[in-house]
């Protein structure tokens, strides 16, 4: 890992200036393939399925950038990044955008120096527990030994909150969301804490899920969202008003089964102007017309998508809760398209 | 005359640097460094130059901020309120810890495995050789991985809990669980100090009469018995005085209360997982440096110490081990470095050690990659070069001294 961290900053040392100079969407149309980075493997978020092809709610963002910038959404190369290499990764140029539950806090924005999209999932800080344990508050963990994925906003939160709480914990490391499992599974740590959406994710997967539950606190706000390098501001748009035109076709009722009778045209200009019938908005990003319309085209609106890796049909079973349409009193909303 | 005068002369020509043998060499010793202080400093120039035009500079300044990450093992004082360099030390002095855990048990069970390696038994000899193979021919973090699992697959504390516990406690007074191993602490009482001043008075009183028994040995050939008394001398003035002191000195026991056992030492399974990979791997190279440095001591040797009527162990002990060390120690120290270093393999089973805090959560917190890595750089440099020179000043010591 040392040496990886070094590699990487050496790299990011070396290449930024390039980097800076150069458009990342030009790289990324000559190479025909978007470089997305994304978690090693959190059901729901970014997995590979059992034919090895990867999906989840982060995997369709980036496949949804790919369709707009490149016209396919498989052109993507998905780079699996932990918690600790995914900065390097994204800082280096190795990736082109970060698609992997990322909190946007200040000093990954400002003193990193990323971009961040905006936020595609409102997320918070959990606690799954054993129901055995006879626990049904995290103030109730005083002196218990909890998994904790090192080098995220969570292992700082979860300091924050104990001294907060005046109760003390023991702290057991770990690297990835798979190896925090059988740490938890086998007792050795009796409570496991990441976003409240990672532990219903990891929950959905284990053989015996109703014999753990979720304490009721979120100690912290999580805004997940895809983040690009700062200092490429063309790149950051296309990125953010992606994943805005995902979010506005909700709001729209732009579906993946209505797209090309709305692409043919309809009585709301807002809609015309998102798939391209009307206006040039494509071209001031630097894309065709037809960028936001092939967007959506791949797996749906952001609701489609939420409903087909982590909604309430799913075995992960999120409920939107503040994730709605600002419209559904959720805070999900997108800027208008003018 | 004076042509002779000019030719005795040497005159130096430029051109003498490439045909001249005498130079020649140092030309391009020259040269080769020129160009290399010219690569690094390019490639320092453009670290900065990039760094700049990035907007990051180098700067320690991270290193005083708060680290508001907790530790799982302390040697000293630390909260989340403690600073990134507190969380370095701790990490430093985690590092150092199953650094010398390791390299005394590698030793040891290097030591036992290369001389039974050595055994006529047929099957331990067999046995040793499956250890080393096994050991050697896997990367250490395999070894790591597949250790820091079974440690894990130890009972969880739950399983001491109620009325019919699933576990019992070894002996009533230690616990193994997936946590670590809880055993009994010392309480210091008053008058506990005596108890330790008569202690150590007894090692002492113990290396004096081994002392006194060579000397006698050499001066008059009279052999005393070294085993029995020297256990005699550690441990009777010491029990004495601690029941004359009314037993001041009692044991802390764990106890499973709340979601762990408290009270005891804990020794806690990132450093199990990590020591014993680490003292396994190790052993098994240390194992074949204690081979290769018996056989290189001529045989005759031993048949020499046989005809003189000493026993195999005493041949050992007396004639070959002595000999061998100075084949052993120069490679031992490449083993101690090599545990040094490895143990920055530590994160995978979760311990603390430098690379975990300074060069994970630190770096990863504050972003400054380079700065940390630069520092860790630094403290491994170091701290091989401090291991290897006291290796050093040993391996001279033993070394076969020529007169």
């Amino acid at each position: 890992m040392k040496a990886y961290a070094f590699i990487g900053a050496l790299a990011s040392a070396g290449l930024t200036a390039g980097v800076a100079g150069a458009a990342t969407l030009d790289d990324v149309k000559a190479s025909g393939v978007l470089k997305c980075g994304v978690n090693t493997g959190l059901v729901g978020f970014a997995s590979p399925n059992a034919n090895g092809e990867w999906e989840g709610f982060d995997i369709a963002f980036c496949r949804a950038v790919a369709a707009a910038v490149l016209g396919d959404g498989s052109a993507v190369e998905f780079v699996p990044t932990t918690g600790k290499t995914r900065f390097t990764a994204l800082a280096s140029g190795e990736i082109d955008v970060l698609s992997r539950n990322t909190t946007w806090t200040f000093t990954r924005d400002v003193d990193l120096g990323f971009s961040f999209a905006g936020v595609n999932y409102y997320d918070g800080q959990g606690f799954i527990v054993r129901k055995d344990l006879g626990v049904s508050s995290a103030t109730e963990l005083d002196g218990a030994t909890i998994c904790v994925q090192t080098g995220t906003t969570t292992e700082l939160n979860l300091a924050d909150y104990f001294r907060n709480n005046n109760i003390s914990y023991e702290p057991v490391p770990v690297e990835t969301n798979s190896e925090a499992q059988p740490l938890y599974l086998d007792g050795a740590c009796d409570a496991y804490t990441t976003d409240a959406s990672g532990l219903a994710a990891t929950r959905a997967t284990f053989e015996d899920a109703d014999a753990h539950m979720l304490l009721p606190e979120i100690i912290s706000k999580e805004p997940l969202g895809p983040l690009t390098r700062q200092g490429d501001d063309q790149w950051a748009d296309i990125v953010r008003w992606t994943l805005n035109a995902l979010i506005a076709a909700e709001e729209l009722g732009v579906t993946s089964a209505n797209l090309e009778q709305m692409a043919g045209g309809s009585n709301n200009p807002e809609i015309n102007r998102l798939l391209g019938t009307d206006g040039d908005l494509g071209a001031m990003l630097g894309l065709d017309a037809d960028w936001a319309k092939r967007a959506i085209a791949v797996s749906g609106n952001y609701g489609e998508i939420f409903a087909a890796n982590i909604g309430e049909g799913t075995p992960i079973a999120l409920a939107r809760g503040l994730n709605a349409q600002w419209t559904q009193g959720g805070l999900i909303y997108a800027p208008p398209f003018r | 005359m004076s042509a002779i005068s000019e030719e005795a002369v040497p005159s130096f020509r430029l051109s003498m640097l490439v045909y001249d043998t005498r130079y020649r060499s140092l030309t391009f010793q020259f040269i080769a460094l020129a160009v290399l202080i010219a690569f690094m400093a390019f490639m320092g120039m453009n670290l900065v130059r990039n760094l700049a035009a990035a907007g990051l500079n180098i700067s320690y300044n991270f290193l005083g901020d708060t680290a508001g990450y907790d530790i799982n093992q302390t040697l000293i004082d630390y909260t989340n309120q403690s600073t990134h360099q507190r969380a370095a030390i701790v990490g430093i002095l985690n590092t150092l810890l199953v650094a010398f855990l390791g390299c005394v048990t590698a030793t040891v069970l290097g030591v036992f495995a290369g001389i039974l390696r050595l055994s006529g038994n047929w099957l331990v000899a067999k046995l040793m050789a499956a250890y080393v193979e096994a050991f050697r021919n896997v990367p250490v973090l395999i070894w790591i991985l597949i250790i820091g699992t079974v440690v894990t697959t130890l009972p969880a504390p739950s399983a001491y809990r109620g009325e019919t516990p699933d576990s019992e406690m070894l002996f009533g007074v230690i616990a193994l669980t997936n946590r670590g191993i809880y055993i009994p602490a010392p309480v210091w009482g008053p008058g506990s100090m005596i108890v330790v001043a008569a202690f150590i008075l007894s090692i002492l009183g113990a290396i004096m009469y081994r002392r006194y028994a060579t000397k006698l040995l050499y001066d008059t050939g009279k052999l005393l018995p070294m085993g029995w008394p020297t256990l005699v001398i550690l441990i009777v003035p010491s029990l004495l005085v601690f029941f004359i002191m009314g037993r001041p000195i009692g044991l802390d026991y764990p106890a499973l209360q709340g979601f762990n056992f408290q009270g005891g030492i804990q020794v806690q399974r990132p450093l199990i997982a990590l020591w014993l990979a680490l003292s396994i791997y190790t052993g098994a190279f240390i194992a074949e440096n204690v081979r290769a440095g018996i056989l290189a001591v001529s045989k005759g040797q031993t048949e020499a110490a046989s005809a003189l009527g000493l026993r195999p162990n005493r041949t050992m002990s007396l004639v070959v081990l002595p000999q061998a060390l100075r084949v052993i120690i120069p490679p031992l120290i490449s083993q101690y470095l090599n545990i040094t270093k490895n143990s920055s393999l530590a994160i995978a089973v979760g311990y603390a050690d430098i690379t975990a805090t300074l060069g994970g959560i630190t770096l990863n917190q504050t972003g400054r990659a380079i700065e940390a890595v630069l520092l860790l750089m630094l403290f491994y440099l170091v701290i091989s070069l401090a291991i290897s020179a006291v290796m050093n000043v040993y391996n001279k010591s033993v070394a076969l001294k020529e007169r």
